[in-house]
C-alpha cells in the first residue's frame, strides 16, 4: 500500500508557544488510524495542520500527502488534492446558508441536500451554518457537507462527543460511508485520521492503528483496541 | 411655507453630512419628456430591471416612471384604494396639497431642499385611502439620463389610516449619463394602525452626485420599514432619511452599501422616538473596497418608554479607503433604553478557512462570505420581493477581483 499522508519530524506553533513537538506519522491508502490522548496534547492541533488552518504555524519537519509536499499549500488546495476536515469547535459562518456552502463545494452538492434527512438535517439547509448549532448538529451538518465533499483523506475530530446516544448511530453510520466510500469487498481506499476519547466511533469504522498523543509527541502506537483497554485500565500515565 | 426669499438664500446652505456639491457645476437643463407607452419593449428596461423595477409588472401594483424631470410612465394597476400621480396633478386635484406640501420637510434645510422647492420640482404622488392594504408592492423608477443635468424630484406618499403599502423605488442612471446630479425630495406619511415599507435600490455613475433627502411621519401603532441599497460605484452619495414616530409605532431601517474605490458613501438614517412605547431598529452593513463609506445611525429617545436599537457593521476588504461608523444615542427623559453596536474590519480568517476546506478558493469564500454578509442572513422586515431582487443583485455584484 502507498503512503497516503508522511507527516515527519512536525514541530507547530500557535498562539507563540510550541504545541507539536517533533510528530511522525504514516497513514497508508484505504488505512484508518485513531488517535487517543489526554485534553490539551496537542490532537486538534495535528489535524488542523494538517488540514492548513493559519493559526498554526509550522516550524520545523515536512506534511507530505499523496508525495507531494503541502507542508506551505493553502487550506483550499488541500482540499482539492482530497483532504477533508471535521472540526471539533467549527465557526459560526454569519449569513451564509449550509446549503449553499453544500452546493458551492460539490457538483454532487445538491443530490446530497436531497439525502439531508438521512442527517436529519433537512430543516437547517436554509439556516447559516453552525449559528446556533447544537452540539450533536454540528456532528452531523459536518458530516453532510463531508459527504458532499467526498474526501479521500477524513480527519474527524472527536466525531461522537456530545451525541446522544440515539444520534450516536447515525453519526457512526455516516462516517462508516464515508471510510467506505468505493471500498471493494470490504478493502477501502479512503484513508482517515480519527480523534476520540471514549472509542465509541470505533464499532464504526473498523480502524487499523491507534496512535496516543501525550504534550505533543506521539508516544504511543499499536492495535486500537489493545491502547484503547490500556488507557481504560491504566489512565494516560502520570500527569504533570 | 418659508417666503421664497429664505429659500434661495437657503441656496448656500451646504448640506448637514458629506462632501458639498457645486449645484451650478450641474448647468445642462433637462427639460424633455421622454415618453414610454410599453415598458417591455422600452430601450430603458434594463435600466430599470438593474435596480429591481420589472417591465412586466407582474405581481406588482403599478409603475411611475420618472426620467431626468419628467414623468415617463404610470400605469397604476389597482382601482380602489391607491391613488398614483404626479405631484404636479395632485397639487391641482387637491388644492395645493396643504397638509403634506413641504410639510415634513423644510425646503431651507440646505441647498438640495431649497433647489428642488424653487425649480417646483415634480414627482410621484402616491395615496392609500384609509381601509386599505396594497397587496402587490408599487414599483417608481427615476432615470437620470443627462448628463451635467440635475434632477429635482419631488416625492409625496400617504399612507391612511388602517392602510399598508409596499414600495420599491429603483434610481439609476441611463445610457451614458455619468456626471450629473440626482435630488430627492420625499416627504412619507404614515396614518395610525397602518404600515409602509419603502425599500430603494440604487445604481449609479461612477461621478454621479446623489442627495436623496427623506423625512417621514408615522402616527400612532403603526410601522414604517426603510430599506436602502448600493452595490455598485457612485461618486458621491450622502442620505440620512429622518421619520419621527407616535405612540406605539415603530421603524425599521436597513441599509447595505459597497464602497468602491473612488467612491464617497456618507448614509444612515435618524429614528425620533417621539411617541410613548415607540420603538426602531437601524442596521447599516457595508463594505469597503477602498472608498470612503460613513454609516451613521442616530435615534433621538423623548417619550417614554421609547427602544430602540441601532447597528453598524463593516466589512473592510481593502485598504486606502475610510470607514466611520457613528452610532448615536440622544435621550431626554429617563424612561428610554437604547442600545447601539458597532464593528469595523476585515472577515475573520477562521471564517474563510472554514469554506476554503471545502474546496473553495480564497476569493470564492470572501465573496461567499460578503455576500452573507450584505444580505444579513435574516434581517427583519424584509419583503420577500426586495429580498428576491437584493439577492440577485448580491449575486451580481463585484466583490473579489
Ligand atoms: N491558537 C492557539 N493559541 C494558544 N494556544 C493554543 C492555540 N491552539 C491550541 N492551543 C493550545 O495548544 C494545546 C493543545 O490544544 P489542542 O486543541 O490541540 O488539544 P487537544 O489534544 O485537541 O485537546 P482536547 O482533547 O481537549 O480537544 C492546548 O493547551 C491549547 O490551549
Ligand atoms: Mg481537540
Amino acid at each position: 500500500m502507498t503512503d497516503m499522508l508522511k507527516i515527519a519530524d512536525l514541530h507547530v506553533e500557535a498562539g507563540g508557544r510550541e504545541i507539536l513537538k517533533g510528530v511522525d506519522l504514516t497513514i497508508k491508502e484505504g488505512e484508518t488510524a485513531v488517535l487517543f490522548g489526554p485534553n490539551g496534547s496537542g490532537k486538534s492541533t495535528l489535524l488542523a495542520s494538517i488540514m492548513g488552518y493559519s493559526t498554526m504555524t509550522v516550524t520545523q519537519g515536512t506534511i507530505t500527502f499523496m508525495g507531494t509536499d503541502i507542508t506551505e499549500l493553502p487550506v483550499d488546495e488541500r482540499a482539492k488534492l482530497g483532504i477533508g476536515m471535521m472540526m471539533q469547535r467549527p465557526p459560526n459562518i454569519f449569513g451564509v446558508k449550509l446549503g449553499d456552502l453544500i452546493k458551492a463545494s460539490s457538483d454532487n452538492g445538491e443530490a446530497v441536500i436531497q439525502e439531508a434527512q438521512d442527517f436529519k438535517m433537512q430543516n437547517f439547509i436554509d439556516r447559516e451554518i453552525n449559528v446556533g448549532f447544537s452540539g450533536g448538529e454540528i456532528k452531523r451538518s459536518e458530516l453532510l457537507q463531508l459527504t458532499a465533499q467526498r474526501p479521500e483523506f477524513i480527519l474527524l475530530d472527536e466525531p461522537e462527543s456530545g451525541v446522544d446516544l440515539e444520534n450516536i448511530d447515525l453519526i457512526g453510520q455516516k462516517v462508516h460511508d464515508l471510510l467506505f466510500r468505493e471500498a471493494e469487498n470490504g478493502k477501502r481506499h479512503v484513508s482517515s485520521l480519527v480523534i476520540t476519547h471514549t472509542g465509541q466511533i470505533m464499532d464504526y469504522i473498523d480502524a487499523d492503528c491507534g496512535y496516543v498523543m501525550k504534550k505533543g509527541h506521539i508516544v504511543k502506537s499499536g492495535r486500537p483496541d489493545g491502547i484503547l483497554k490500556d488507557i481504560r485500565e491504566n489512565g494516560y500515565g502520570e500527569e504533570e | 411655507m418659508p417666503d421664497s426669499q429664505s429659500v434661495r438664500q437657503a441656496l448656500e446652505k451646504k448640506g448637514a453630512y458629506g462632501k458639498d456639491l457645486d449645484l451650478d457645476h450641474y448647468d445642462v437643463e433637462a427639460k424633455e419628456t421622454v415618453e414610454i407607452d410599453d415598458l417591455q419593449k422600452s430601450d430603458y428596461k434594463r435600466y430599470m430591471e438593474n435596480v429591481g423595477i420589472v417591465a412586466d409588472e407582474i405581481g406588482r401594483s403599478g409603475t411611475l416612471m420618472f426620467i431626468d424631470n419628467n414623468p415617463s410612465h404610470c400605469s397604476p394597476k389597482v382601482q380602489e384604494g391607491l391613488e398614483v400621480m404626479t405631484t404636479q396633478q395632485a397639487l391641482k386635484k387637491y388644492d395645493g396639497l396643504k397638509d403634506h406640501f413641504w410639510k415634513a420637510m423644510d425646503p431651507t434645510k440646505d441647498k438640495y431642499t431649497a433647489k428642488t422647492y424653487l425649480e417646483d420640482g415634480n414627482g410621484y404622488f402616491v395615496r392609500v385611502k384609509s381601509g386599505y392594504h396594497i397587496k402587490y408592492p408599487l414599483q417608481t423608477c427615476m432615470l437620470l439620463n443627462t448628463e451635467k443635468s440635475t434632477q429635482n424630484v419631488h416625492n409625496i406618499v400617504i399612507v391612511e389610516d388602517n392602510a399598508s403599502l409596499e414600495m420599491l423605488t429603483g434610481c439609476s442612471t441611463a445610457h451614458h449619463t455619468n456626471d450629473a446630479l440626482h435630488v430627492g425630495v420625499s416627504e412619507i406619511y404614515v396614518g395610525d394602525n397602518s404600515s409602509l415599507t419603502f425599500s430603494m435600490i440604487h445604481s449609479w455613475g461612477k461621478d454621479t452626485g446623489v442627495r436623496p433627502r427623506t423625512s417621514t411621519v408615522v402616527g400612532k401603532n403603526s410601522h414604517y420599514t426603510n430599506n436602502y441599497v448600493i452595490l455598485n460605484p457612485v461618486g458621491s452619495l450622502q442620505s440620512f432619511p429622518v421619520a419621527t414616530l407616535g405612540d406605539d409605532s415603530s421603524a425599521t431601517y436597513n441599509t447595505m452599501c459597497i464602497a468602491h474605490e473612488n467612491s464617497d458613501i456618507d448614509t444612515g438614517g435618524m429614528v425620533n422616538l417621539n411617541g410613548r412605547r415607540s420603538r426602531a431598529e437601524i442596521m447599516s452593513r457595508s463594505i469597503s473596497m477602498g472608498g470612503k463609506m460613513v454609516a451613521r445611525g442616530r435615534m433621538v429617545g423623548n417619550a417614554p418608554e421609547a427602544k430602540g436599537h441601532l447597528e453598524c457593521r463593516s466589512i473592510i476588504l481593502k485598504d486606502g479607503g475610510t470607514t466611520l461608523a457613528i452610532p448615536e444615542l440622544e435621550a431626554h427623559i429617563a424612561d428610554v433604553e437604547m442600545t447601539h453596536e458597532a464593528a469595523v474590519g476585515k472577515i475573520a480568517r477562521d471564517q474563510i478557512e472554514y469554506i476554503m476546506s471545502r474546496g473553495l478558493s480564497e476569493d470564492d469564500a470572501v465573496s461567499m462570505i460578503v455576500k452573507g454578509f450584505l444580505s444579513g442572513g435574516n434581517i427583519n422586515g424584509l419583503p420577500a420581493e426586495l429580498q428576491k431582487e437584493l439577492d440577485e443583485a448580491i449575486a451580481k455584484a463585484n466583490v473579489g477581483d
